[in-house]
């Protein structure tokens, strides 16, 4: 079992609900009743393709952090 | 009784190609139980989305692919069977792609543009007022500004436009071109994107084409084919619909003056009145870009089989009465519209926040300087094309 030390969160102000997270990695992130995005859990094993979904945001409303060390989105 | 597979498939695209009217037969099929069983003129019948929630579930579940349409009959309207690049892609393929070039378009960078793109918006009518009226508000407004943009962005000699326009039809047309003749275009728009790029290898620039190929020389990221048609997508994708929709909502507001009344008094409704136009414009002659089920989904009531081709008419969702009260009427104070004007999903428009923000510029600017604004002949709609709209709208001010 892989340990768990990243950590996402959506900023709900900014998501616009694009549905691309939710596409990409539905286990990872949802869409909820008003249309926007949150993590399906705030905390994960580390996984390429929450950093491709913060890499991917149109609204750049998706933050994956190792520790407190943000990584995603990536520079 | 719902449709089943064996069930006769009806004529579509449904929208005719003049005017910006969501055809009756959509209005059926939103309140008709089931999906709508389809034929285009070319590939193999189809099933017809028309309801939000279904748009929405084949949209953006992973169990609907876009990459599965290269190796069927894809229902389309023209002969030649097109590989739409990134468009045909499913993740993790699509998303190796995509993260390459989906910085450039987010929301905080676009916006740095915005001072830009409004003074860009203010010269062209400047322009337009010295040459006099009537004037043609694609040729010398709509088609200008998203050009402009996309052309600074990638790096593409703005001076070209004439040369990448005509091969930019070519690919969105639907009309008599044959699958030869298609092919042909799309060649030339390579080549000529090829040549650019080694330009652009010779001599880096600070713009997106430089970043791609330096994501392909360094970084193995990418083939030379995928970043010609990458460049080659942005640039036809990153003008032709804006410019499509900044008549297609003039036209509209001058149809409905009580709204374009209410934008004039209160310019801050501009933002949420974009939203609501691309909400209420069914751009689209037909729904394209045909999702393909990879194991039998339940959409709407109608079991769709694996290996079975599902269309989505946005523009008909997009006035879903379960979704959006009083779908048929423009009210550009509705806040919060969640349109799929964008699409949903993996494949959701990349350019989204710069389109919005063309839009919105574009749109303030001219309610703002003109406020006579009216159209002073005949509107020329484009025909046999895969987005509607004005060809040429002369107008005076």
């Amino acid at each position: 079992m892989t340990a768990v030390t990243w950590t996402t969160e959506v900023d709900r102000e900014l998501c616009m609900g694009s549905g691309m997270c939710a596409a990409m990695a539905s286990d990872l992130y949802r869409l909820d009743d008003e249309d926007r995005a949150r993590p399906v859990s705030a905390r994960l094993a580390p996984d390429e393709r929450a950093l491709d979904a913060a890499d991917s945001c149109p609204a750049s409303a998706i933050v994956v952090r190792d520790g407190d060390l943000p990584i995603g989105p990536r520079p | 009784m719902t449709a089943t597979a064996g069930e006769t498939p009806v004529p579509y695209p449904f929208n005719e190609s003049a005017g910006l009217g969501l055809a009756d037969a959509y209005q059926e099929a939103l309140v008709r139980p089931g999906l709508t069983r389809v034929r285009l003129t070319y590939g193999e019948p189809a099933w017809l989305a028309t309801r939000y929630a279904d748009a929405r579930l084949v949209l953006g579940d992973r169990r609907f692919s876009r990459a599965e349409a290269l190796r069927h009959d894809e229902p389309r309207q023209s002969e030649g069977s097109r590989d739409s690049g990134i468009l045909s892609m499913d993740p993790p393929e699509h998303t190796r792609l995509r993260t390459l070039v989906a910085k450039a378009f987010t929301v905080h960078q676009v916006e740095k543009l915005r001072p830009w793109v409004r003074e860009l918006a203010h010269g062209l009518l400047d322009e337009l007022e010295a040459q006099g009226q009537p004037a043609d508000l694609v040729e010398h407004y709509a088609l200008p500004i998203p050009v402009a943009v996309i052309c600074r962005m990638l790096g593409v000699p703005e001076e070209d436009r004439p040369r990448f326009r005509a091969w930019s039809d070519a690919a969105l047309s639907t009309s008599s071109l044959t699958a030869e003749e298609f092919l042909r275009s799309r060649e030339e728009l390579r080549a000529y994107m090829g040549s650019l790029i080694e330009e652009h290898r010779r001599s880096p620039r600070p713009d997106l084409m430089t970043g791609l190929i330096e994501a392909r020389d360094t970084g193995d990221r990418l083939s030379e084919l995928e970043l010609v048609d990458l460049c080659v997508g942005i640039l036809v994708a990153g003008h032709e619909t804006t410019a499509t929709q900044i008549p297609n909502f003039v036209h509209l507001l001058l149809d409905h003056p009580d709204q374009l009344k209410l934008l004039r008094e209160q310019p801050d409704l501009i933002r949420g009145a974009v939203e609501e136009l691309m909400r209420f414009v069914p751009l689209g002659s037909g729904a394209g870009f045909p999702r393909y089920a990879t194991e039998d989904v339940e959409v709407g009531g109608t079991l769709v089989r694996a290996g079975e081709p599902v269309l989505v008419a946005v523009g008909a969702a997009n006035r879903d009465a379960l979704r959006f009260e009083a779908p048929g009427r423009l009210d550009v104070t509705r806040t919060g519209v969640q349109h799929l004007g964008f699409g949903h999903g993996v494949h959701h428009c990349l350019g989204a926040p710069l389109a919005r923000l063309e839009l919105q510029e574009a749109l303030e600017a001219l309610l703002v300087r003109f406020p006579d604004l009216r159209v002073a002949g005949d509107v020329e709609w484009k025909n046999q094309m895969l987005v509607r709209g004005p060809r040429a709208m002369p107008v005076g001010w």
